[in-house]
């Protein structure tokens, strides 16, 4: 039970897949406006990270690697998680329009989130267990959302705050990122 | 192994595209492609003014039916008309908004409000409620210009936003950043529908005034030159300004904060430079008037209440249709107030303005005789608004007041404005203390008779304007003051000789505050009279509301002073969609009052019939809000309150009807705007040099 807490802990704090990891940068910056998309984000990379580890998982241990195509592993993922992210925007389209609105042009982004393929190809490094690559892709999704969501949390508050021109936007928004990024490698030391 | 790899690649690719083919079967989300051609046309500016989130959130709102292809406040005619043909729609005008700053401020946003490291209006309302002292001022830290997407508002040296009208598309996002709303958007109906608001920045003289006005204003327009300005902006809450400049008794001056350093503002002089500059020109400025809604209006009474009703109700779009028993309009403004005062060639000017608008008039018609609130609904009105005028005289209750030669105050005015000629003989005695008092005095005086006006209180308790009763000792009218008639004494022809009267004393206070007077026993005198004129009061003439058939049932509630009864927030009465207001609702009262509440029935009569329901906000300002009402006035340099220059002297004063007093010139108007101490809520603007004495002279610098 400990060992699947700590790698609950070390996913989501320790080794968090944005500010440790320095995946999925793009809809990291670019959703974390406003605390409310910023959860919708995080909320549909949880789901869409956990759903690809757990597929790419069962396709690399029942396809790849019985046939001996391990080095097709990344060209594979790719192909599950494309159609995987599709399958997401066709369910959100259609059972939950808002979070689909507000979404936007970041929902195409998971496609091409490296965080989400970044999450499959650790599981398989790692040599996880299906359990344990459920777990830790949750994990990862929850490190993400947290990220994304303190940084738009401080984003909403520097809105309305006065800065240089050339500051504002996302070159505070980096900034800040990298400030949260010395942040959590306190954490460094716990695992 | 190529071979293997590539059918473990293609049977994946196989298997998702399988996936999602049924997905897309089952997930289908069937789209309006006029969503996706509107939103082409749409100018993508993602504003909010809409009320949408962004443009295809507006797009999908006109398809689904839930906006009208205006709704977009960035877009041009020609993509509405476009958006318009999509939908199989007919364009529909948008009225004009632009937004518009509420806050007088001054130097004060900067000098008060210094937050340590909040650089953001919200920021700064959030940590410290964004107040010192004032509740509603402009903080000065400028959220509003950086939320403005067009860059219509830019901070001015005063600390205060500035809008660019040519920029501002009305969006909101200034009014959304603002804190304090400071801010408004509103258009030409949104503005005549506005009541009073105590989140308002409300200076005490806007408080006080029944219209309404906005007063800080149109004195800081007058101020800046802009004298069409000034005119329109009293003309938002006031059709009668030619008329108000002459003869209003400015409720607002009594709380004029300047009081407190030497004398009030002149505001009604002002008020009048400006109406007089419009009158002399001989055209009337274009008043905007929004789209016909097709509803049609009764007004009965063409007084001050009936005429602003209508004037409202034309302008929010609505047809109404003034019905007076008199020859001419104007109420009691026409046949009340003498030539001298108001000359009728102006006050018929003024009235065109408004009939000239759209109002149509019916005169000589009168209620209950021609009429009825059954046949006017036959004929199609679909509201009525009842404002008929207080023009009963009160008697004296004295013994003989029935005899020839007594004449009601607003009987015989009355007749001398009908041109009636009514006999005065050489010797008049007026009894009363109030306006109508001073004017059948002033009139007598002035047809050669002479007069006594008797008042049972002393001078200083008239309730007429000081200026009236100075006219009338110029004038040379004597003054009985603590004398009180006891019996009109007659000759063997009916008619009136004398008035015996009682020498009066002052005693304790009454509810009005004014010190009771109580009659000397056994000090009864006589005094000879050819006419005697009781003005003690008026109350409305309410027999024109019964019906002959059923005498003594009215169809309206009454008072006991013969007043109607209506709600004091919506004026509609008991019959659902008539609606009153002016002295027949109040009770003898304030031509300003009237036109003011001749307004707010308008503003009902539209929510009546637009909407049904009329809402009144809770934040509605009725009284004078306390704290604003302080007597501390610093750094303020005394100026001399301007002269109204006289038009006539000596016998060519006492002989004609010409009008006594003249408007100021521009020179003495400017000077007259410039002692307006620009007040807020609680601040007022102070003289700059005097603060840089204040600093210099200050131990601390």
């Amino acid at each position: 039970m400990q060992e699947y807490f700590l790698l609950f802990i070390g996913a989501m704090f320790v080794n968090n897949i944005v500010l440790a990891q320095y995946l999925g940068n793009c809809p990291f910056i670019g959703t974390s406006k406003d605390t409310g998309v910023a959860i919708g984000m995080g909320g549909a990379v949880v789901f869409v990270a956990v759903m690809a580890a757990a597929i790419t998982w069962l396709v690399q241990e029942y396809v790849l690697a019985p046939f001996g195509l391990d080095f097709l592993q990344t060209l594979a993922f790719i192909l599950v998680i494309a159609a995987l992210v599709q399958f997401v925007e066709m369910f959100l389209k259609k059972v939950i329009p808002p979070l689909y609105k507000s979404l936007g042009i970041f929902l195409p982004l998971i496609t091409t989130n490296c965080a989400v393929m970044g999450i499959a190809l650790i599981c398989q490094r790692e040599e996880f267990g299906f359990v344990k690559t459920v777990l830790f892709s949750f994990a990862s999704g929850l490190g993400f959302m947290l990220a994304l969501v303190l940084l738009a949390g401080i984003r909403e508050k520097l809105a309305v705050r006065r800065l240089p021109i050339a500051m504002r936007g996302t070159p505070i928004g980096l900034i800040m990122a990298g400030l949260m990024s010395l942040a959590f490698f306190a954490f460094k030391g716990m695992i | 192994m190529i071979l293997t790899s590539g059918l473990t690649l293609f049977g994946i690719g196989l298997l998702a595209a399988a996936i999602l083919g049924i997905a897309s079967k089952l997930l289908f989300v069937k789209e309006d492609p006029r969503i996706a051609l509107i939103e082409d046309n749409l100018p993508g500016a993602n504003c909010g003014g809409c009320g949408f989130p962004g443009c295809s959130g507006a797009a999908a709102a006109i398809v689904a039916g839930k906006a009208p292809a205006s709704i977009c406040i960035v877009a041009d005619g020609e993509a509405i008309a476009t958006i318009a043909a999509l939908m199989g729609q007919e364009v529909i005008e948008r009225e004009p908004e632009l937004a518009v700053r509420d806050c007088t401020g001054g130097l004060r946003a900067a000098d008060l409000f210094h937050y340590e490291g909040a650089l953001d209006c919200r920021a700064a309302h959030l940590l410290y409620g964004g107040s010192k002292s004032c509740p509603e001022g402009c903080l000065g830290l400028g959220s509003c210009v950086r939320a403005c997407p067009f860059d219509a508002i830019h901070m001015g040296p005063e600390g205060l936003p500035v809008i660019d009208p040519t920029q501002c598309k009305a969006c909101g996002n200034c009014v959304d950043a603002c804190p304090r709303g400071v801010i408004g958007v509103s258009g030409m109906s949104a503005r005549l529908l506005h009541l009073n608001q105590t989140t308002d920045c409300l200076a005490p003289c806007r408080q006080k005034c029944p219209a309404q006005i906005n007063i800080p204003r149109y004195i800081e327009q007058i101020k800046a030159g802009d004298y069409d300005g000034a005119v329109m902006t009293i003309k938002e809450r006031n059709p009668l300004l030619v008329t108000c400049g002459r003869v209003c008794p400015r409720p607002c001056e009594t709380v004029c904060r300047r009081q407190y350093v030497d004398e009030t503002v002149g505001i009604n002089m002002l008020k009048r430079f400006v109406a007089d500059r419009e009158l002399r020109s001989g055209v009337h400025l274009p008043v905007p008037c929004a789209k016909d809604t097709g509803k049609c209006v009764a007004v009965i009474g063409g007084g001050p209440a009936g005429l602003s009703c209508a004037y409202f109700l034309r302008r929010l779009g609505h047809s109404p249709t003034i019905f007076d028993a008199m020859p001419a309009l104007g109420g009691q403004t026409r046949y009340g107030i003498p030539e001298y005062r108001l000359p009728k060639a102006d006050l018929d000017w003024e009235i065109q303005g408004i009939l000239d608008l759209g109002v149509e008039a019916k005169l000589n018609t009168k209620f209950g005789r021609d009429f009825t609130l059954e046949s006017l609904k036959a004929d199609g009105f679909d509201a009525v608004f009842i404002g008929i005028g207080a023009w009963q005289a009160s008697g004296m209750y004295a013994e003989g007041e029935d005899l020839d030669g007594v004449m009601g105050g607003i009987e015989f005015l009355t007749a001398h404005a009908l041109g009636q000629k009514p006999e005065t003989g050489n010797k008049v005695i007026v009894v009363g203390g109030g306006n109508t008092a001073i004017d059948a005095a002033r009139t007598c005086v002035r047809l050669g008779a002479e007069v006594t006006l008797m008042y049972r209180r002393t001078r200083n308790e008239m309730p007429a304007d000081v200026e009236e009763i100075v006219g009338a000792e110029d004038e040379g009218v004597q003054f009985k003051f603590l004398a009180a008639p006891a019996r009109v004494i007659g000759d063997e022809n009916g008619r009136a000789t004398h008035l015996e009267y009682y020498e009066m004393e002052l005693g304790e206070p009454d509810e009005s505050g004014r010190r009771r007077p109580v009659k000397k026993e056994g000090s009864e005198q006589r005094m000879e009279a050819t006419l005697i004129i009781p003005a003690i009061g008026q109350k409305p003439d309410l027999a024109c509301l019964y019906d002959d058939s059923e005498e003594g049932t009215c169809p309206l509630e009454t008072t006991k002073w013969q007043t109607i009864v209506a709600d004091p927030d919506t004026f509609e009465t008991a019959i659902p969609g008539v609606f009153t207001a002016g002295d027949v609702y109040t009770g003898p009262d304030l031509v300003i009052s009237a036109i003011g509440d001749g307004r707010k029935a308008a503003r009902s009569i539209h929510y009546h019939l637009t909407e049904a329901a009329i809402p009144i906000p809770e934040t509605t300002q009725k009284t004078m809000i306390p704290y604003t009402l302080f007597k501390e006035i610093d750094s303020v340099e005394r100026k001399k309150r301007a002269v109204l220059p006289h038009l006539c002297h000596g016998d060519e004063r006492n002989c004609t009807f010409n009008e006594v007093e003249g408007p100021l010139d521009e020179q003495q108007a400017l000077a007259e705007a410039d002692r307006c101490l620009r007040c807020g809520l609680v601040c007022y603007d102070r003289d700059e040099p005097f603060l840089a004495e204040e600093r210099e002279t200050s131990p601390d610098s």
